[in-house]
């Protein structure tokens, strides 16, 4: 690496373009954004700069804590899942044979390259009233009713009037279900990179010793992969927390999430100092989370090999 | 231009400072036109940091560079003439054998015809013809090598720059090679100047060679001369295998010095000397005998063999004299049918002429 | 008793065989039907004859048709061509020269640099389209351009968040660069931009194309970002099948998402395979 002067405008020729860019069109609305936060709407296309920390104090509002506390119990419930599912498959595939590795990693990344509003449009088809699933029901219902017929229970109802589809779709469950759909791959990753890092005969002298597979677990791969499954947290939960579109689409009327607050502040609520203010505080977030994550990374005790 | 005996390399008082360590203290050398030249020490003495300030890599933090009479110390490596063929190769992986050939000449805005002409009368000087449109991953380390001098020589440069070339080729090959460098650089004339660490493959190419230690040049002489005339204890032990006395000089008479020592008794030599000196013999100096010599004007001390290393041509035979170090004799096994005559354990009376004797200073 | 035996009893397994244990492995299938099965789903009723989507009345590709001959649909499709097209473009020069940056020299505020290349990558979409909404309507875009200025908008934003990665993919490419490759050039007479033009930019080729096709596919997919940024008259195509969506479910919007499907899974297969070769050629030497 030599340092710039040495060669200044070679330097400045490949610096500067990517730099002014991002400055431009990335840092500069960002910035603007900003000052919106500590603006006051004066007018309805107007906004003058006050310096003022209302549009924060608004967050606290019952109304939006609602939305805030929402959100972060729904990401938290989707990173939950996405643990408990994404360790045992994190598990299988970091110890199946070298060859077999690359494509059962590549048949959980798959799905991530098709379009997040595709994913979530195929969602709406399985879930809702008369979506797959609730045909699969209604399919075994008739089943279940026709046997009690034949065995002679027909005329007591035993399985309700008439099948009632589940209400699966335009809730808060639908949404999770969205989001762990979508966040999952994002889990297992960072699972399988610290599963595969673990050494081996660790886990080997702890069964040697004559702790069972799941002591074995507990107390040895799961502390040792901490800060694989710390990164796998975040980087699940950050996002989910951020989402817009699957709440969007799968969500009712009362899953609403920050995202979908944000939007509307900026199309039909038009209160453009407010929603700065609510995107901000979801940078600020992210950012907490990357902080934590990297000094998980940091200090992460390798467990690894040798 | 220049005088057929006008250096083509000069440097004077260069040095360069990597922080506060200082990798080339001081330097100053002259190569020949014509020469063989090597550059020889061990790692970390600064003969790489040399070699780049000379290609224009790096630049000398103090001092002056010439290449060919003129002053080429701020000159950037591509206005230089002279080339450097990489310790790595350095194989433009993805152009053909021709393409990397002809690539500095393409950059010169030479004429296709005039490219094609000389790639390929310099692919026969290397012995690579035919080969043109194959890619390095198709070529053997050893062919690879010949397309990177043929890069390098076809530009014709003044000085031809080598850092370790023979590092990577094993055994049988890095021999093969010495000799063909030797033959190429007399068919070519150009100055070559190569660096390696392996005194030995210096010895056996070079003209002349510069030992460095310690950013320093030690000693710049030609091989016969580093070998039977070292000028300090480093170049001594350096170049070949030697063995080293420590004593205590005083003068005797006008140019006759006597040195005190532990093992070898009071010694005297013609030379000037006072205080601590080390004396020096190579073990091929040094005669195995059962019986006391009785010659005048030799060394001699008595000891008992511990070790015979067998080489078929000839053998290193160690002795205990009761220093730390046992001392080292060569004897060669001229005679098919010559048993040998010494054996391990046997007690023996090591003996070389005087005259065989080093006088090192420091 | 032999051969029955060979063909029902697999070799023992290991302690640590987790991939064997058959509770896992259901957990694993499950997983992936979960995952897999929507799509699939999707997919195939794309071809089903039938309105409402649900039972399966015969195979028919006229939905497919439907969706080709949907003006507006197509006029989408080509947008989002367009913008992916233009976006890439840029998106490699940028990312080339932010990747050559930042492996070849040091420099005052180098890790505020990265930093700020890694933004656009981690900050939440929603927060990147509503602050370059605000700056469009603040700096007084002009509107009403024709095609295909109208989409500067959106190429200009999708450049910003995908120039990044196409640097990160550059630059991993770049890491394995010898530079003494460099230096020979240059020893041979090279300039700093034939030795850039010659050399360097052909080891980095391979991270170039990778980067082009990550960028085409990521502004092709993109939503969240498009939906701020876009106007009536600047539709794409996620944002259309997002309104379409909306409405209800049709096997027309089946079809279209298929081709969508196919189209980035072709291109990323396309990218990988690409990495995987160039990796291939480099261990020869």
């Amino acid at each position: 690496m030599e340092p710039w002067r040495k060669t200044p405008f070679v330097f400045l020729v490949s610096f500067l373009p990517p730099a002014l860019w991002l400055g431009v069109f990335f840092v500069a609305p960002l910035s603007l954004l900003w000052l919106f936060s500590f603006g006051d709407k004066s007018g309805i296309t107007d906004i003058e700069l006050k310096w003022t920390l209302t549009n924060y104090a608004r967050a606290l509002d019952p109304l939006y804590l609602g939305v805030v506390l929402k959100s972060l119990w729904i990401a938290g419930a989707t990173t939950a899942i996405c643990i408990m599912i994404g360790l045992p498959v994190a598990l299988v595939i970091s110890f199946a044979p070298g060859r077999v590795q690359p494509w059962l990693l590549l048949l959980i990344i798959l799905p991530f390259w098709t379009n997040l509003l595709i994913r979530t449009y195929a969602l709406i088809a399985v879930l809702r009233g008369n979506g797959h699933v609730n045909s699969v029901l209604e399919w075994l219902w008739h089943i279940g009713d026709g046997i009690l017929g034949m065995v002679g229970l027909g005329d007591y109802g035993l399985l309700g009037a008439g099948f009632t589809p589940l209400a699966l779709l335009y809730n808060d469950g639908a949404v999770v279900t969205g989001l762990v759909y979508v966040h999952l791959p994002f889990m297992v990753l960072p699972l399988y990179a610290a599963f595969d890092r673990l050494d081996r005969s660790l886990i080997e002298a702890s069964l040697d010793l004559g702790a069972g597979h799941v002591r074995t677990f507990f107390s040895i791969i799961a502390p040792l992969a901490l800060p694989g499954i710390v990164s796998g947290v975040i980087i699940t939960f950050i996002p989910a927390l951020g989402a817009y579109l699957t709440p969007d689409l799968l969500g009712g009327a009362d899953s609403q999430m920050i995202a979908n607050i944000i939007e509307r502040q900026f199309k039909a609520a038009n209160d453009w100092p407010f929603g700065s203010a609510l995107s901000f505080l979801l940078m600020y977030a992210t950012f907490f989370g990357l902080a934590m994550r990297g000094i998980f990374i940091r200090r992460g005790g390798e467990g690894g090999r040798g | 231009m220049l005088a057929q005996n006008d250096p083509i390399i000069r440097l004077k008082g260069v040095s360069k400072f990597f922080g506060a360590a200082c990798a080339v203290d001081n330097v100053s050398l002259d190569v020949m036109h014509g020469e063989f030249f090597a550059l020889v020490g061990p790692s970390g003495c600064g003969k790489t940091t040399l070699l780049r300030m000379l290609a224009g890599f790096e630049t000398p933090d103090t001092g002056n560079l010439f290449i060919d009479g003129r002053d080429m110390t701020g000159v950037g490596a591509n206005r230089r003439p002279v080339n450097l063929v990489f310790q790595s190769y350095a194989i433009f992986p993805h152009m053909s054998v021709a393409e990397n050939v002809g690539y500095g000449l393409k950059i010169a805005g030479l004429a296709r015809d005039e490219i094609m002409a000389r790639t390929a009368e310099v692919l026969r000087l290397v012995k690579l013809t035919g080969q043109e449109k194959k890619h390095p991953g198709q070529l053997s380390g050893g062919q690879r090598q010949r397309v990177v001098l043929a890069r390098a020589l076809v530009m014709r440069p003044a000085v031809l720059l080598l850092d370790e070339p023979l590092s990577a080729l094993d055994a049988k090959l890095r021999e093969a090679m010495q000799l063909e460098l030797v033959h190429l650089q007399k068919t070519v004339g150009i100055t070559f100047l190569i660096v390696t660490h392996d005194q030995s493959e210096a010895l056996s190419m070079a003209n002349r060679i510069a030992v460095m230690h310690e950013g320093a040049v030690r000693q710049v002489a030609s091989p016969g001369e580093l070998y039977e005339a070292p000028n300090c204890r480093f170049v001594a032990d350096f170049i070949g295998k030697i063995n080293l006395f420590e004593g205590v000089a005083t003068m005797h008479q006008k140019d006759r010095v006597r040195i005190n020592t532990a093992l070898l008794g009071e010694v005297e030599l013609t030379g000037t000397a006072q205080g601590a000196v080390t004396l020096a013999v190579r073990p091929e100096k040094i005669r195995i005998s059962s019986e006391r010599q009785t010659q005048l004007n030799i060394i001699q001390v008595r000891g008992k063999i511990t070790d015979i290393a067998y080489y078929g041509g000839y053998s290193n035979v160690f002795i205990d004299i009761g220093a730390v170090q046992p001392l080292m004799a060569d004897i060669t096994n001229a005679g098919r049918n010559d048993m040998s005559t010494v054996a391990a354990g046997d007690s023996v009376y090591c003996s070389w002429r005087a005259t065989d004797t080093l006088l090192l200073l420091d | 008793m032999n051969i029955i035996k060979k063909i029902f009893v697999q070799s023992p397994s290991g302690p640590l065989d987790y991939h064997r244990r058959w509770p896992l492995r259901a957990i694993l299938i499950c997983i992936l039907i979960f995952m897999y099965a929507p799509i699939f789903t999707l997919i195939a009723f794309s071809f089903n004859d039938s309105k409402r989507n649900i039972v399966w009345h015969g195979f028919t590709l006229k939905y497919y048709e439907k969706a080709f001959a949907n003006a507006e649909l197509m006029l989408a499709f080509g947008n989002s061509l367009a913008i992916a097209l233009f976006s890439t473009l840029i998106s490699i020069v940028l990312g080339s020269l932010a990747a050559y940056t930042l492996w070849r020299f040091r420099f005052p505020g180098k890790a505020a640099y990265e930093g700020a290349m890694a933004l656009p990558i981690v900050i939440p979409e929603i927060c990147m389209g509503v602050a370059m909404m605000a700056f469009i309507t603040r700096v007084g875009w002009p509107q009403n351009m024709p095609w295909p200025l109208n989409l500067g908008a959106i190429t200009i934003a999708h450049i910003a968040f995908c120039f990044p990665f196409a640097a990160i993919v550059i630059r991993a490419r770049l890491q394995s660069f010898n530079r003494e490759l460099a230096e020979s050039a240059h020893d041979l007479g090279a300039s700093e931009f034939q030795v850039f033009r010659d050399i360097i930019l052909a080891h980095m080729r391979p991270g170039i194309v990778a980067g082009g096709l990550l960028s085409f596919t990521l502004s092709l997919d993109d939503f969240v970002i498009t939906f701020f940024t876009s106007g009536p008259n600047s539709v794409t195509f996620p944002v259309k099948i997002y309104s379409m969506v909306r409405f209800s479910v049709t096997p027309e919007v089946n079809a279209a998402s298929t081709v969508l499907i196919i189209l980035t899974i072709a291109l990323t297969a396309i990218a990988l395979r690409l990495q995987y070769r160039s990796q291939m050629t480099e261990q020869v030497k």
